[in-house]
């Protein structure tokens, strides 16, 4: 197939930057071979939307920052986020690399890996190999074979068996120089019966040019275990975002997926669970609210294989100005899978006449044993409830406030950190100019 | 100064047809009045086009409380003014606590800086609720949603009485409700009478002027109250039906198009 993909770097200064990173020499040949598969390969296909138009070329060169020995010096864009956390267990990467990386001491003595994955692929190669670029395969299209050839930084996060983590861990992935790759890996492997919530921030600095982020995350739940992933994206109108979330689940083990979509720039994401273990459960909340001009395409998707596999998807979407979205869910049940259950809810608020809102539900059923649903929605504030709240005084503004988070409530409400909801509470508010 | 309420001339239309044509009813506080009529007549546009709803164009007339032009005001400025209407079909908002909608309203009445402490809304919700005999749960339920004919209208009383209106006007409070809720809804109507305070009570049944008894009742047909009397003429009503009235006044189609 032939296409127009413009390689961001050459092959000769990939393989230099991988070794002069110390980078094992199988990675630097997966490297290489996934920027071949970039030339050749297409753009991933939007529904609806012509991503080769979106500025999906600003890749910038590997830019290391200097690491940070305290959370006194993180730059202020982030510093809210992590002031609660010189105890905790934290990675901060700063545009091509981790700046900071720590892990309670109690943590680490049960076996608990938690660092960058660029440092995690010179210690952990043993426990990185056999997974990275797995679940998002570098040959799917260019987008994920050029994230294959150029991810930095990144987080890489080890569970070992039967290990229960309670309190949550957290990265922060931070773009601040327009000028450098900003191409995090989240890289999740929860061993059999342990259970983690990670939480993760993209956040950006000021920034005097485009940036294009190419972001992958892969999980891995094996037998018993249970992940919770929470990721708020909040990225400022200068970055585009293209991230590709996938988790492969085996037996009676469970994701649930807590997404903040709160960018100001261009964003397509997908957030698929690979349910091919009996028994597995997959639950996926997100929670967008778009402006601006912003273009906007989210997918959830689930994929059945196992036998006795709920699913869960839901989206809740609210636009203003001209943002336009496309929302799609996708629930797919292979040939044997069955007593499968795949349920999904769209929703789109739009709250002016210039936003633009689709909700795509799409159930693909090769099983006859199965159970699913969707639900979706689309439209305006409705006026006979903006009227019946003005009948008891309150003002135009406030009514639609009202209406607004009423849309998102349910959701936010479920949201099973508290401090993660306050957070996109607060988020929501300054998104919705308030 | 006691309450004054004054209706004149009102016309209103929807989608260009005209549904009032020419109301005239003057209220003051402490009084009760009642506005029957069949179905169709106008009553329910009455009552939305007091409280302006978008639908209706008032093309006539003016409508006054304490002076004050109420058809310059917009919707949320009439309620502030103390004008509150109990809906026929009131909204369902989902993700909206119905405890978070009271306290709004309760504020917005209220105005900026002299909120209500939330130790004071909440023991005067959970009493208010108490006499209405519901369930305190219901504070916690979203906004209207799922819940009964029933239960919606005691919501709407539950409202009435926290907001302490002027003017109150009912519209058809009465339909969708068993007998037991019909007197709870009435009894709390009836603490609720005082000499600063006005009802419109608008139904097509004298059931609930059973249990409420209004000082004037007026007739409504062909968009317009065709007749006035005291409380004997509901009873007259209940016993023989419209037929009379539309015979006395030479009226064959009582209805002005649609009852909305």
């Amino acid at each position: 197939m032939t296409t127009q993909t413009i390689l961001p770097v050459e092959s000769e200064a990939l393989r230099a930057l991988s070794e002069s990173n110390n980078e094992p020499g199988w990675l630097t040949e997966q490297r290489l071979e996934a920027l071949k598969l970039a030339s050749e390969l297409a753009l991933p296909k939007l529904e609806k939307q012509k991503i080769e138009r979106w500025s999906i070329s600003e890749y910038g060169t590997y830019k290391a920052d200097a690491a940070i020995s305290s959370l006194e010096e993180v730059p202020s864009s982030i510093k809210e986020l992590v002031q609660d956390q010189a105890e905790g267990s934290l990675v901060i990467q700063r545009n091509s690399g981790a700046v900071y990386s720590k892990l309670s001491t109690d943590l680490a003595a049960q076996g608990v890996i938690f660092t960058d994955l660029a440092t995690a692929v010179r210690e952990h190669a043993d426990l990185v190999k056999p997974y990275l670029n797995t679940a998002v395969k570098a040959d799917e299209h260019s987008i994920a074979a050029l994230h294959a050839a150029l991810w930095n930084g990144g987080v890489f996060l080890y569970v070992p068996k039967n290990v229960n983590i309670e309190v949550p861990l957290q990265a922060v992935l931070l773009t601040d120089d327009a000028s450098a790759t900003f191409a995090p890996h989240v890289l999740v492997v929860a061993e059999a019966n342990s259970s983690v919530t990670y939480v993760d921030n993209y956040v950006s600095g000021e920034l005097s040019a485009p940036v294009f982020h190419n972001g992958v995350v892969e999980v891995f739940v094996k037998s018993g275990a249970k992940v919770r992933f929470a990721t708020v994206h909040q990225l400022n109108v200068n970055v585009t975002d293209v991230s590709f979330r996938r988790a492969v689940l085996e037996n009676d083990s469970s994701i649930e997926w807590i997404v903040g979509e709160m960018n100001n720039g261009d964003t397509a994401s997908n957030t698929m669970s690979v349910l091919k273990g009996n028994g597995s459960t997959s639950d996926s909340k997100v929670i967008a609210v778009g402006s601006g001009s912003q273009k906007i395409n989210y997918t959830t998707e689930a994929r059945h294989f196992g036998k006795n596999t709920p699913s869960q998807m839901i989206t809740r979407a609210v636009m203003r100005e001209e943002a336009s979205a496309i929302i799609n869910g996708i629930t797919k049940i292979e040939k044997g899978a069955t007593r499968a259950d795949g349920q999904q809810t769209e929703k789109v608020l739009m709250l002016s006449p210039k936003a633009r809102g689709d909700a795509n539900p799409i159930l693909l059923i090769d099983e006859d044993d199965v159970t699913a649903g969707h639900a979706a929605s689309v439209g305006q504030v409705n006026a006979e409830q903006i009227h019946y709240l003005m009948s008891r005084g309150i003002n135009r503004t406030d009514a639609e406030r009202l209406i607004i988070y009423g849309f998102l409530a349910p959701v936010v409400a479920d949201i099973p950190l508290e401090a993660l909801r306050t957070q996109l509470q607060s988020l929501i508010e300054k998104k919705l100019g308030q | 100064m006691t309450t004054n309420f004054v209706i004149e001339g009102l016309k209103a239309t929807i989608e260009g047809k005209e549904i009032l044509k020419g109301i005239n009813l003057e209220m003051k506080g402490g009084e009760i009045h009642a506005i029957m009529g069949p179905n169709g007549t106008g009553k329910s546009t009455l009552a939305s086009a007091l409280m302006g709803h978008p639908k209706y164009e008032v093309t006539d007339g003016t409508v006054t409380l304490d002076g004050e032009d109420v058809l310059d005001m917009a919707v949320d400025e009439r309620a502030r003014a103390g004008l509150f209407l109990a809906m026929q079909y009131p909204s369902e908002i989902a993700g909206v606590t119905n405890s978070d909608f009271l306290r709004s309203a309760i504020n917005a009445r209220r105005g900026e800086g002299n909120e209500i402490s939330l130790i004071k809304f909440i023991r005067q919700m959970e009493g208010k609720m108490k006499e209405l005999d519901m369930n305190p749960e219901f504070a916690h339920r979203y906004l209207n949603e799922g819940f009964s004919g029933g239960e919606k209208k005691r919501n709407e009383i539950l409202q009435m009485m926290l907001l302490d209106p002027k003017i109150v006007v009912l519209d058809e409070i009465d339909s969708g409700l068993d007998i037991d809720a019909l007197k709870i809804v009435a009894e709390g109507v009836n603490a609720m009478k005082s000499e600063d305070r006005g009802f419109l009570i608008i139904t097509h049944y004298q059931r609930l002027l059973n249990y409420i008894t209004p000082d004037y009742v007026h007739v409504m047909m062909q968009g317009r109250i065709v007749k006035s009397g005291g409380p004997e003429l509901a009873q007259r009503l209940e016993a023989e039906g419209y037929d009379w009235v539309k015979a006395e006044l030479g009226i064959t189609d009582e209805t002005v198009g649609q009852e909305a």
